[in-house]
């Protein structure tokens, strides 16, 4: 007996796939998703220099995690402050403004009084010199 | 005045155009001539002290390539460190931006 497979249930489960892979927010990316678990956690923030810092104490896979992501960070700096004759910091800077102002709500990112605050609906507390 | 006398070399001065110099000065002595009274633009002559203000040429007989000292007619300019990261910054504001975007993954 031959089994008829009907073609609409199937287009639709094969759309309901499609729709739940989808990220939920704006943010989600292509992310590790040990960095996404710590930096949901609030174990892992933006600093405002460009780079990613800890907060409190954190297990060592953490540590190594964010470390791995700074450097990763750095070559990208190091290369695109390369192309516009520009100091690696002032770049990684620049980058920062924008990382801040990206945080998710809920998420840690450290202010330019060097304390650590969490993200709320509002706009994010930056270095008067960011853009 | 002889070569034993000069302590120390002296400074490159304004050549004095007018006159006709064709004495060569080596920096640690040999021949030199005296300037009888006139003082040069902005010539030094270091802790070296004798009567009259002695110009010496250094590396230039009878040729053209003869260095001039002069003082800056500008000001100096200084840029602060802060000011030129405010400029900067709103400069790659957008370059920043497109770098997020392109390097998802450690962002």
């Amino acid at each position: 007996m031959r089994t008829v497979i009907s073609r609409r249930p199937a287009l639709i489960a094969l759309a309901m796939l499609a729709i739940g892979a989808l990220p939920a927010s704006g943010q989600a990316q292509g992310r590790d998703p040990a960095y996404a678990a710590a930096r949901e956690a609030g174990q892992v923030g933006e600093k405002p220099d460009g780079y990613l810092g800890t907060i409190g104490a954190v297990p060592p896979q953490v540590k190594k995690l964010v470390e791995d992501l700074n450097i990763k960070r750095k070559a990208v700096y190091a290369e695109k402050a390369q192309a516009q004759h520009v100091t690696i910091e002032d770049f990684a800077f620049t980058t920062g403004c924008h990382q801040i102002s990206r945080t998710e709500p809920g998420e840690k990112y450290q202010g330019p009084d060097g304390a650590w605050h969490v993200r709320t609906a509002g706009p994010a507390l930056r270095d008067a010199r960011c853009p | 005045m002889n070569r034993d006398e000069l302590t120390q070399p002296a400074v490159l001065a304004i050549v004095d155009r007018d006159k006709e110099r064709t004495a060569v000065m080596g920096q640690y002595g040999g021949r030199y001539e005296e300037a009888s009274g006139r003082r040069g633009l902005g010539a030094e002559c270091g802790p070296v002290a004798m009567r009259g203000l002695v110009a010496m040429v250094s590396g230039c007989v009878a040729l053209a390539g003869c260095v001039t000292v002069n003082a800056p007619a500008k000001p100096i300019v200084i840029e602060l460190n802060i000011n030129i990261k405010q400029e900067v910054v709103y400069r790659l504001s957008g370059e920043a931006a497109k770098t997020i975007d392109e390097n998802k993954g450690i962002f």
